[in-house]
């Protein structure tokens, strides 16, 4: 208990006079009421939302701000990963099991399946990834389940077009993101009037930047894949970065397998997601690589990023998260 | 039983939101590039993708440090700003939430939706071209969305030879205007003053370093006056308490609820404290339906709580078994919200179709839904001059205008200039449900 709140507790008024002592929220749980004021919005407003969860950090706490906006009650939504077959076995497994421990149900969509049944065409040669094929994925799933909201961990500190992006993004029926045609946003008024068929995705933690999350992280000591915390694994380089080596993946010339120590920024899919060079093996640790990091999370870790300028813009349009 | 959650805890203020507005070409791109280059919060993939950028815009070597904000493939191309933007950086001192305002398209609609939420405006004035028009209407917009502090940067100075003389000329022009301006009091009745900074954007004097060619100013440098401002004179416990109904947590027919052995009768009134402070044991009235009743308990996930301040999102258990439902306001019964079903408002109009008398919207307000009807548009301020005219027909897009409104169910409310939270509701098109309009109770 803090000084202020112990003051508080013993003689209010006392407490009250003292201008210097006057307690206020921290901006950590500033932002996590926000957060969950929005999660209650979705709640509240919508007949079907889901809530998309990877096993990632930025999901992490999205179940944990879902367990504080509604328990003792069960999560009035389903969770969802869009699985490309292609995650850490690691997080695979933290996922079911984290699942498990909260009593809530899991719908996973599967990009194999959407490939199976002709739905999407993969990509071939050793470069190959399902980034882009995860949208296909994303949106059948929303049809077939009629999700009229998605929440998800996205935040706008990751990267630019998402720093122009709404809490409350409204997609039309194609799914798509029309960056010039977005709702004003005003004061803590959420507008989630939809027709049938769209759908809005609503990002609780918008404002939260990569360091909230791992203080957060950190402050409710959650627990994360072991792949977010250096361990040694065999690793190759591509253009800078290092790609984890898993069965099937295929090399090009003058590319080797080697053993390095790592640990993840990002959870993606081991096809696209670098690991970076680091001693960190608890949450201070990481915590403190973040703070004193020159580089951002996409820049380092995510080949997606790197195509364009405008990579994850284009990406949005045509309906990615 | 804690008093209070961890993580609060006896501070001023460490999470500052603010916004930048100006004109086109004031700079503000620049400015808040500036910002985050000095203050070393630009990443180096994010420095290096500017480093290209600005080359291939042809700029002989120097960085466009706009190109840090500029997000979208039309901005970057055409070099303006098309949308609210939002950053973040921190300091040892402070972290900050920017809401970067573009100046010429829609100007009414993004200044007032960054202004919003901010508790500091930043308003960009290029000291060759003087007060324009633009950067009066945001100031005006600013004070109207009762933001607490204004600070004037006057840009660009390197262009006047850093001229002290000019910058007052420009200060005086601008607090002659100022006048006519609703400023924010203190809570302790004291008006504050426009805060005066020179700086030039571009070549980084007086917004994180102090300028070696302007001796002359000695007030404090921009980020020193972002990182230093005292906004929290509305601490909840000077403000009415006011806790809008979210959502009903009602566990008992589930199977979970059962094996985490929760009573069987919870019924928890959740949501988020939009002012003030409440107490277990506190007596309550439930608005508009005036049932009284006590706080029984101050629920959250990490337990329960002898006491809660704003902004804590938090589930509330009453004595006794009202019908309490979304939309209604929890307040003490000695400092109730007002109640009713006709309300006047500054309107501020944001769709190519205007507002027109007779017209029927949605009115957001708090967590409620009602549908609104417009019975007199009362009269639009005019921004040139800050007066308001006669009863006018329709409000256009950008306009500002005292609107005359009913609607289908009570609302209980606070005049704006008191309660930013509860004096303030959006407007949907029923057809298009495009967000249309915004509102500030009178």
């Amino acid at each position: 208990m803090s000084v202020a709140a112990a003051q508080l507790g013993g003689a209010q008024a006392q407490a009250r006079a003292l201008h210097a002592a006057r307690p206020l929220l921290s901006h950590l749980r500033a932002l996590e009421s926000e957060a969950i004021h929005v999660m209650r919005e979705v709640a509240a407003e919508f007949e079907r939302p889901a809530l998309l969860f990877s096993g990632g950090k930025d999901s992490i706490v999205l179940l944990r701000l879902a367990e504080k906006a509604f328990r003792p009650a069960p999560f009035p939504f389903p969770l969802m990963h869009v699985d490309t077959g292609h995650n850490f076995p690691e997080v695979i497994e933290f996922r079911d099991r984290h699942v498990r421990e909260l009593g809530e149900h899991l719908i996973v969509a599967s990009v194999q399946e959407s490939i199976d049944r002709g739905r999407v065409v993969e990509e071939q040669g050793p470069r190959a990834s399902r980034n882009q094929l995860q949208t296909v994925t994303l949106l059948d799933a929303i049809a077939e389940h009629g999700f009229d909201a998605v929440l998800g961990g996205a935040r706008r500190d990751e990267e630019r077009a998402r720093a122009k992006e709404r809490v409350f993004s409204f997609r039309d029926d194609f799914g798509q993101w029309d960056p010039k045609r977005q709702r004003p946003e005003l004061w803590n008024l959420y507008n989630g009037r939809i027709r049938r068929g769209e759908n809005v995705r609503v990002f609780p933690i918008s404002n939260w930047t990569e360091l909230d999350v791992w203080e957060y992280i950190d402050e409710e000591q959650l627990e994360v894949p072991s792949i977010y915390f250096a361990h040694e694994r065999p690793v190759f380089r591509r253009d800078g970065m290092l790609y984890a080596w898993r069965d099937g993946a295929e090399l090009i010339d003058g590319e080797r397998v080697f053993s390095e120590t790592v640990r993840y920024r990002t959870v993606g899919d081991m096809t696209c997601t670098g690991g970076v060079l680091s001693q960190a093996r608890t949450l201070r640790e990481v915590v403190a690589e973040i703070a004193a990091t020159r580089v951002t999370e996409r820049g380092e870790t995510r080949a997606d990023d790197r195509v364009s300028e405008a990579a994850m813009e284009d990406r949005k349009k045509a309906g990615y998260f | 039983m804690r008093a209070l959650l961890p993580g609060v805890r006896a501070v001023t203020l460490d999470l500052l939101r603010f916004t930048t507005a100006g004109a086109v070409d004031d700079g503000k791109s620049t400015l808040i590039g500036r910002l985050l280059y000095d203050s070393k919060q630009v990443f180096d993939d994010q420095l290096e993708h500017v480093a290209i950028a600005s080359e291939r815009r042809g700029g002989a070597g120097a960085l466009d440090l706009a190109l840090l904000t500029d997000g979208l493939r039309a901005e970057r191309e055409q070099g303006i700003t098309i949308d609210v933007a939002y950053r973040y950086f921190a300091t040892p001192a402070r972290r900050f939430i920017i809401a970067d305002c573009p100046g010429h398209q829609q100007y009414t609609r993004n200044m007032v939706t960054g202004a919003s939420t901010a508790d500091v405006a930043v308003v960009l004035i290029d000291a060759r071209r003087g007060v324009l028009e633009q950067s009066k209407r945001h100031a005006f917009l600013s004070t109207l969305l009762g933001i607490p502090r204004l600070v004037v940067a006057i840009n660009k100075m390197d262009l006047v030879d850093y001229s002290r003389e000019r910058f007052a000329e420009l200060v005086a022009e601008f607090e002659r205007f100022a006048r006519k301006l609703q400023l924010q009091t203190h809570g302790d009745g004291v008006k504050h003053g426009i805060t005066y900074v020179p700086i030039s954007a571009l070549r980084g004097d007086n917004v994180v370093e102090r300028s070696a060619q302007m001796d002359w100013y000695e007030g404090p440098v921009l980020l020193e006056f972002l990182e230093t401002v005292d906004v929290a004179y509305d601490h909840p416990y000077e403000r009415p308490a006011r806790f809008p109904v979210q959502w009903v947590i009602r566990p008992a027919a589930s199977a979970s609820a059962a094996a985490t052995g929760v009573a069987s009768d919870y019924r928890g009134y959740a949501g988020q404290l939009a002012s003030g402070a409440l107490q277990r044991g506190d007596e309550v009235v439930v608005l508009p339906g005036g049932g009284r009743t006590r706080i029984a308990a101050i629920d959250t996930y990490d337990g329960q709580l002898e006491e809660a301040l704003a902004p804590m999102s938090l589930t509330l258990l009453l004595e006794d078994e009202l019908d309490v439902s979304r939309g209604e306001l929890i307040c003490r019964p000695d400092e109730p919200a007002l109640v009713g079903r006709e309300l006047e408002a500054d309107v501020c109009w944001m769709s190519e179709h205007a507002l027109q008398a007779r017209g029927r919207y949605v009115l957001k307000h708090t967590t409620r839904s009602a549908t609104a009807i417009v019975d007199q548009i009362a009269d639009r301020v005019d921004v040139h001059t800050l007066e308001r005219t006669e009863p006018a027909a329709e409000l256009a897009l950008n306009d500002i205008g005292r609107v005359r409104l009913r609607t289908s169910v009570p609302l209980a409310f606070d005049p704006y200039a008191r309660n930013r939270r509860t004096g303030s509701f959006i407007l949907i098109d029923e057809a298009s449900n495009e967000t249309v309009g915004a509102g500030l109770i009178n």
